[in-house]
């Protein structure tokens, strides 16, 4: 769009909501590393967005608006740094302050944004802050979600995980926590929670917590690209192959997974003609490498079963049988419950509904408040013919289910349900 | 930037003296302080006698009150500190985690307040 052009308020903020949801990682990483200071760096950010929404309604798009983001960003911060009444007695500041005034002067023409968004990952996932805490910081810093999209993916309240990520960055700016990807000698204990992070990233795109899409793709391919990236710098780990391998299995269903008119569609009713056989394929010889590196682990076990889904010629013939084993394997490697809920829905493919339902309902205890429990446990009792039961099941799911995708696909399976009865 | 390792253990935890364990213990103190001395990041460190030699001090209403022990009892005590000059919490935690004691007890690593 050509400069000095207005625009409407809608399409403004519509660019800018796009803008910042791709650029927010990037630049909160340039501005934090100017300013050394996590809350710093975001609310400047946050400074300029609002800057941006008052300023470019007048004069339209600039030629770089994350060009011009960055740089009333650091004007920000030197405002800020000097409003700061402790800022002369603070050396550190101070010399911030004057590298800030010299960069400033030499951006007559923006540069290029160095992609820091790996060093700020790290940061984020430093095993000194909670990994849920840094997952969600993560989710906040890195990949631009708000707060309240991260809230409804754990599980509490906005204000209880606002306060959280506040905590956060207060832990991250005073406790000497390095903007650096980090030594080796230190890499093994940080890169386990940056893989969760780049995973959870995944599924916030690809399972969204909240709007009216099923996906939000850009979500899921940053967590890729992050994931390629990360491949890059520490090749030939196998959890790391294991990792991009389960998204690109993943993902490769993604345009089937949404039907034409944005409604949700299970793995049962895609059409698997539509799924992506160049990104399964690459998946498929990631997760061939990683399995010949003899290191297990989780990601690489949940690949192994995305791949028997991808290698199926339609649902019925599934490998269900290898897909029970490897949730055996993957479970007594994390002994986390959702994976015993997956073995059981897999297992209600081999057996008789009812005995599923059992193991189903021995999980109630642990996932109870889980969206996918109550989903999975409803179609089981359908399959079982238990209608009244399903629909109990069906509506408890719908309760907690934070997208309308997700809610429409579940009402439309009660509604197949009642017809067929009918 | 200075970090402070606060060491703590249960009284009864860890190797009981004059046992081969302890001379083990103990020299692994010797080889970490060694090694903070030969990085150049120890400040100061110093253990500390048992919390039955301690004594409370408060001042209230501008009268000194002494107390015989810790003010709060609890099952973890301060048993020593190292000061470390280093470059970042990564730093830092691996130092600590050379501290003997970490083994048994646990070491609280906290940025040192810059005034």
């Amino acid at each position: 769009m050509p400069e000095n052009e207005q625009i409407s308020a809608d399409e403004l903020g519509a660019a800018l909501a796009a803008l910042t949801r791709r650029s927010f990682g990037k630049l909160t990483a340039a501005l934090y590393r100017v300013t050394g200071n996590f809350q710093l760096a975001e609310d400047c950010l946050q400074d300029a967005i609002e800057s941006a929404l008052t300023h470019w309604a007048r004069t339209g798009l600039p030629k770089s608006p994350e060009g011009w983001l960055l740089q009333v960003g650091r004007r920000k911060a030197i405002d800020r740094i000097r409003r700061d009444k402790n800022f002369q007695r603070k050396s550190d500041d101070l010399s911030r302050l004057m590298m800030l005034d010299q960069e400033e002067m030499a951006m007559a023409d923006a540069p290029p944004i160095p992609d820091e968004r790996l060093a700020l990952i790290f940061t984020c996932c430093h095993p000194a802050i909670d990994r849920h805490v840094a997952v969600a910081l993560t989710l906040r810093s890195v990949c631009g979600l708000t707060t309240g999209e991260i809230a409804r993916a754990f599980l509490v309240s906005e204000d209880a995980m606002a306060q959280r990520l506040v905590r956060a960055r207060r832990k991250i700016s005073l406790a000497g926590i390095g903007f650096e990807i980090p030594a080796p000698d230190h890499w093994p204990a940080r890169l386990r929670a940056v893989l969760e992070t780049v995973y959870l990233t995944f599924n916030e795109g690809y399972s969204t917590t909240s709007g009216e899409n099923a996906i939000r793709a850009p979500l899921c391919e940053e967590a890729i690209r992050l994931g390629r990236l990360i491949g890059q710098l520490q090749p030939e780990t196998a959890e790391i192959e294991g990792l991009l391998a389960l998204m690109l299995l993943t993902h490769g269903r993604a345009s089937a997974r949404c039907s034409a008119d944005g409604h949700f569609v299970p793995l049962d009713l895609q059409d698997r003609s539509a799924w992506d056989r160049t990104m399964m394929a690459e998946g498929e010889a990631l997760l061939t490498t990683a399995l010949e590196r003899k290191q297990p682990g989780p990601f690489q076990y949940q690949a192994a079963i995305a791949a028997c889904h991808d290698q199926a010629a339609d649902f019925p013939s599934t490998d269900w049988q290898q897909i029970v084993l490897l949730y055996d394997g993957l479970h007594a490697m994390t002994g986390n419950p959702i994976h015993l809920l997956n073995r059981a829905v897999a297992f209600s493919q081999l057996e008789e509904p009812e005995a599923a339902l059992a193991l189903i309902d021995s999980l109630d205890d642990e996932l109870g408040l889980y969206q996918p429990f109550h989903a999975a446990r409803a179609d089981v009792l359908r399959r079982a013919g238990r209608s009244n039961d399903a629909t109990n099941a069906y509506r408890r799911a719908i309760e907690l289910s934070g997208n309308d995708s997700d809610r429409d696909f579940l009402e439309r399976r009660i509604a197949e349900m009642r017809g067929q009865i009918n | 930037m200075k970090f402070i390792a606060l060491i703590y253990s249960a009284p009864d935890a860890g190797p009981a003296p004059n046992t081969p364990e302890f001379g083990a213990f103990m020299a692994g103190y010797g080889a970490a302080t060694e090694t903070y001395k030969k990085d150049g990041v120890m400040l100061a460190g110093e253990g500390l006698q048992g919390t039955d030699t301690a004594t409370t001090v408060r001042v209230r209403n501008g009268k000194v009150e002494t107390m015989d022990g810790p003010f709060a009892e609890t099952k973890e005590q301060l048993g020593g500190f190292y000061l470390f000059d280093c470059t970042d919490l990564d730093a830092a935690i691996r130092y600590a985690a050379m501290i003997p004691t970490a083994e048994h007890g646990s070491v609280e690593v906290r940025p040192v307040m810059n005034y």
